[in-house]
């Protein structure tokens, strides 16, 4: 199961790299940089899982004393938690400077964007 | 019980690879809403397989901000883009790029 | 042109092969842990006893490493700020009213009575996030998402920029004094235990983890809320 997501997370990365790649629609390429970015948070995701193991919430199932044996790795957790806020901030980021440049050429099309400034 | 599973989250990522295929513009339909409802898709289940790989924390945070809030981020710029659009051919009687 | 392009995308197909090979090597190179590292057997173990949250990933975001997520409601507020600015920089004044599709009955009826109740779940999640998955990202989100209930529902709406700023300004100034106090009163700085630990798994334990989060959930929102927004005002443009 780890091993599925881990390949799943691999190759919506290299997915999201030929859609950045290919596409000359500045719309479409932030799309996909968001697709590579939830790769990257699958493959950390599936580096933390322990197989047979439990979420890291402790209850009355799995106790403080008995938590270091039930839990999977916590860390990987924050660390995407942290990079999927941070992943809608750039977007955020990405559109408002898309909008910008629309406004400017009224083109979305990056080859059309040849000056260095605009 | 772990066979099921494991079927279930080989559903769940070629359902995936799927959208992301179709996001990017090699598979399927061209139009660039569809595109952005894809992308929204993969979020939505990469959140379901975030929950399969037991962390209920990173799953909700994808559901809510991966899903929800930056699709919606994609539609105000698109809509917005596409007004603009609108309001020039009115104006000016040709159609741009 | 074509044949430019064939090459191009046969230059990206190459690029993608070598880190594909790349990855391979990784996954193949893959065997899953057996037991728990260094780091997180700390935090397993020592999470009840030191900080007395019943969800070590809140106790680990909120206190063993609140300097990131400092920084990452920093860089947030960052992105929202410059989304604004780069969205007003050369706006105009005087708007022309554009011919609006009217919204439907449903969407208006229906968000009026939901998105006070999303923002009432928002706030669930937030203060709740010491106990239960959850917390003040996912939180500040779904309150985020209410105010985007209102704003399809009226596209036209403007929310107060003043009210939004004033709630992210005071919460964010509150979250630093409650860091500053921790360095105080306790081991150091964002340290959670200058309130009493409580009781595991009650809503007002973990010492000041539910402030912290409720502090984080409120700016969170505010700077959603302040995004969306200001990328919904661009037809001023």
């Amino acid at each position: 199961m780890v091993y599925i997501a881990m390949a799943t997370g691999f190759l919506l990365i290299l997915i999201g790299f030929y859609g950045a790649l290919t596409n000359r629609n500045l719309l479409r390429m932030i799309v996909a940089f968001s697709i590579a970015d939830t790769g990257i948070n699958l493959v950390i995701i599936s580096v933390g899982y322990l197989p047979g193991r439990t979420a890291p919430i402790l209850d009355t199932t799995v106790t403080a004393a008995a938590a270091a044996a039930r839990i999977i790795d916590p860390v990987p957790q924050a660390l995407v938690l942290t990079a999927i806020v941070i992943g809608v901030g750039v977007t955020a980021l990405m559109l408002a400077y898309t909008l910008k440049l629309y406004e400017k050429k009224r083109t979305l099309d990056i080859a059309k964007f040849t000056e260095l400034k605009w | 019980m772990s066979g099921l599973m494991t079927a279930m989250t080989a559903v769940l990522c070629i359902a995936m690879l799927v959208a992301a295929l179709v996001a990017i513009r090699v598979l399927g339909d061209k139009s660039l809403p569809i595109a952005i409802l894809a992308a929204g898709l993969v979020s939505l289940l990469a959140s379901v397989l975030f929950l399969i790989l037991a962390s209920p924390d990173v799953a909700m945070t994808e559901a809510a901000i991966g899903s929800g809030l930056s699709t919606f981020l994609f539609f105000f710029v698109l809509a917005r883009i596409r007004s603009w659009e609108k309001g020039e051919r009115e104006y000016d009687g040709e159609k741009h790029d | 042109m074509t044949g430019k392009n064939m090459i191009k995308r046969l230059l990206a197909l190459l690029l993608l092969a070598s880190i594909g090979a790349m990855f391979a090597s990784l996954l193949l190179a893959y065997v899953p842990d057996t037991d728990l590292n260094f780091t997180a057997r700390y935090y397993a173990e020592h999470t009840a006893a030191d900080i007395g949250a019943a969800n070590i990933v809140t106790a680990i975001i909120v206190t063993y490493r609140g300097l990131d997520t400092l920084g990452e409601v920093t860089v947030l507020f960052l992105a929202s700020g410059i989304v604004g600015l780069v969205l007003s920089f050369g706006r105009k004044q005087n708007t022309t009213l554009r011919n609006l599709v009217p919204v439907g009955e449903l969407l208006t009826t229906a968000s009026q009575y939901l998105a006070p109740i999303i923002m009432l779940l928002g706030v669930y999640v937030f203060v709740n996030g010491h106990l239960t998955p959850g917390g003040g990202f996912q939180g500040g989100a779904i309150i985020a998402s209410g105010m985007l209930l209102l704003l399809l529902s009226d596209p036209l709406k403007r929310f107060s920029h003043t009210l939004i700023a004033t709630v992210e300004s005071f919460s964010g100034v509150g979250y630093i004094a409650l860091g500053l106090v921790g360095l105080v009163l306790a081991g150091g700085f964002l340290d959670s235990r200058i309130l009493p630990n409580g009781v595991l798994g009650e809503l007002i334990s973990a010492g000041a983890i539910p402030l912290i989060y409720s502090l984080i959930g409120l700016k969170v929102g505010a700077e959603f809320s302040s995004m969306l927004t200001s990328l919904s005002e661009t037809e001023d443009l």
